[in-house]
């Protein structure tokens, strides 16, 4: 990625607000495990059980087993930014109207603001965080680079999982396709021209030549 | 969001017996209306049951019929092979909605069931007879320019917002539902209840039951099928006015006409004195002109949506030419 997040020496600010945030969140959390006592591996199934407000689920992010604790509420968004850590999946609009979030699941692009985490039970997760492998960019990674598909770069991890998504869908064989394939992800600088234009590489790269 | 908790069932009797036993409670299937209106605190359920995981994800062509499970995903139905040869209008429907994202996750039976577009609905604020019932309508004296102008009464004129439900509207699809009282079919065109003094009510779906499916006749299968959507922007975007138009097309006389409609009316609109003027004729430009005036019949626009009146005639027109594959010049007066 173009901009490393988050490695400065120090207290970031993103560090500062998850020790406020864990800080109050504790007081609230234990009495609730303690209260409702139906954590699950999988997440709590109805049936012989109460129905539960705080779980842990267990599930892949590229390729790394996680095990968070969340409540039924928690969406796959807020827990693969915090506690997870990994903030690359951007919160826009968080009502799927932007696309910011998308993230992979089973392989499918979707919005990880719509999707509650304890429904992702069991899946395989994969954020901006896991495309590149080692020091190697992933091609839709190198194309946004190479196209300069981006100004402040904020839509720019869900915009390159969306095209990532897209590109393994029956309609990229059809290079008419990338502008519908892609209108799911907004971008507020209107960096558009750069994105077709990567999208449209990557799709190349990636062995789409028909039509 | 209140402070649901979570549950989530794996099989049918599973589901229904929860359902049975926290009658407060909703499904989550896809999650791309629930999650959206829960954050909003539209909905405000005591639990959520989580049903994603029932065995309801198979698409198998019989013959007789096409049975579509309630949890194949939008995106897979739109690229399935029997559907875009058997129910090309189905296809088009589906990837004319949403995002790819969004389709990936929405579901076969979520999309029956989402929640309309009106911004009343989803403001807490605003009167909305729908979310609150007695409330009042803020559309009727608000801002009413993507609302219904068929369906509607003096408590609510909020459109359905799918396109698919209009597909499947003019191919006499069936819903397959099961429940406390066992399973039973419904035809699309009584599945779904105009407003009424019930705006709240939305469709003939009772208490603890559970959407397994839906059924295409094969009646239909292999006609020649058209949708076309007319929006504020190219992609991503409700209706204005959409038509899905459906016939037996031979020697250029059509036959079993299904003309629906959507964007425009407060359900999915089977447009039958359109439907007439096409039965049993020979398509010519003044035809197909004439079934979309006729489409227009009824239409009771508010302030600002009277420019849906023409729209939705002039989009039949043009999916009848699409249809027919006769050259759609100049629209005559």
């Amino acid at each position: 990625m173009p901009y490393p997040a988050d490695d400065r020496d120090g207290l970031t600010r993103r560090d500062a607000l998850r020790r406020g945030l864990m800080f109050g969140a504790s007081a609230f959390v234990l009495p609730r495990l303690l209260g409702d006592a139906a954590a699950a591996e999988a997440g709590p199934e109805l049936t012989g059980v109460q129905p539960a407000k705080e779980f842990t689920v267990a599930f892949t992010v590229n390729g790394r087993q996680v095990n968070p604790t969340v409540s039924g509420r928690s969406s796959l968004l807020e827990v693969l930014r915090d506690p997870l850590d990994l903030p690359g999946t951007k919160r826009g609009c968080d009502h799927g109207q932007c696309g910011s979030c998308t993230v992979l699941v089973d392989g499918h692009r979707v919005l990880s603001c719509l999707t509650l985490v304890a429904s992702v039970a069991g899946k395989s997760v994969t954020t901006i965080e896991g495309l590149a492998e080692g020091t190697e960019l992933h091609p839709v990674q190198a194309a946004f680079i190479k196209h300069d598909a981006f100004q402040c770069g904020f839509c720019t991890p869900g915009q390159i999982m969306s095209a990532v998504g897209f590109l393994k869908e029956p309609w990229a064989a059809d290079s008419a396709s990338v502008r519908e394939g892609m209108s799911g992800n907004l971008c507020r600088c209107g960096a558009y021209c750069g994105i077709v234009a990567a999208v449209t590489e990557a799709r190349q790269a990636l062995g789409h030549r028909r039509a | 969001m209140n402070d649901f908790a979570y549950a989530k069932v794996s099989t049918v009797q599973g589901a229904l017996e929860a359902i049975r036993a926290h009658p407060g409670a909703m499904f989550l299937a896809g999650g791309t209306t629930v999650v959206d209106l829960l954050r909003e605190d539209v909905f405000q359920p005591e639990l959520v049951i989580d049903i994603g995981a029932l065995p309801l994800r198979e698409i198998s062509v019989g013959r007789e019929e096409t049975v579509i499970g309630a949890l194949v995903s939008n995106s897979d139905l739109a690229w399935n092979p029997a559907i875009t040869s058997l129910f090309p209008v189905i296809s088009q429907a589906l990837l004319a909605g949403a995002s790819g994202q969004i389709r990936n996750m929405a579901s076969v039976g979520g999309n029956l069931l989402q929640r309309t577009r009106c911004p009343y609905y989803r403001e807490l604020d605003a009167a909305c007879n729908k979310r609150e019932p007695g409330s009042g309508c803020a559309a009727l004296g608000g801002g009413n320019r993507s609302h219904a102008i068929f369906g509607g009464s003096e408590h609510c004129v909020a459109t359905h917002p799918s396109d698919f439900t209009v597909a499947l509207t003019a191919v006499d699809a069936r819903i397959q539902l099961t429940g406390p009282d066992g399973e039973r079919e419904v035809a699309m065109t009584d599945f779904y209840v105009e407003p009424g003094d019930t705006p709240q009510r939305e469709n003939r779906l009772r208490p603890g039951e559970l959407i397994l499916g839906v059924k295409l006749p094969h009646a239909h299968a292999g006609r020649s099928s058209y949708y076309l959507k007319v929006r504020d922007r190219h992609s991503y975007e409700f209706a204005l006015a959409s038509a899905a138009v459906a016939a037996e097309v031979s020697g250029g006389v059509l036959t079993g006409v299904r003309i629906a409609l959507g964007g425009v009316a407060t359900v999915p609109w089977r447009a039958r004195a359109a439907e007439q003027v096409l039965e049993g004729r020979r398509a010519s430009p003044a035809l197909l002109a004439e079934a979309g005036r006729a489409a227009e019949q009824g239409a009771r626009p508010l302030r600002d949506n009277a420019f849906k009146v023409e729209l939705v005639g002039r989009t039949v027109t043009a999916a009848l030419h699409e249809l027919t594959g006769l050259p759609s010049g100049p629209q005559p007066a």
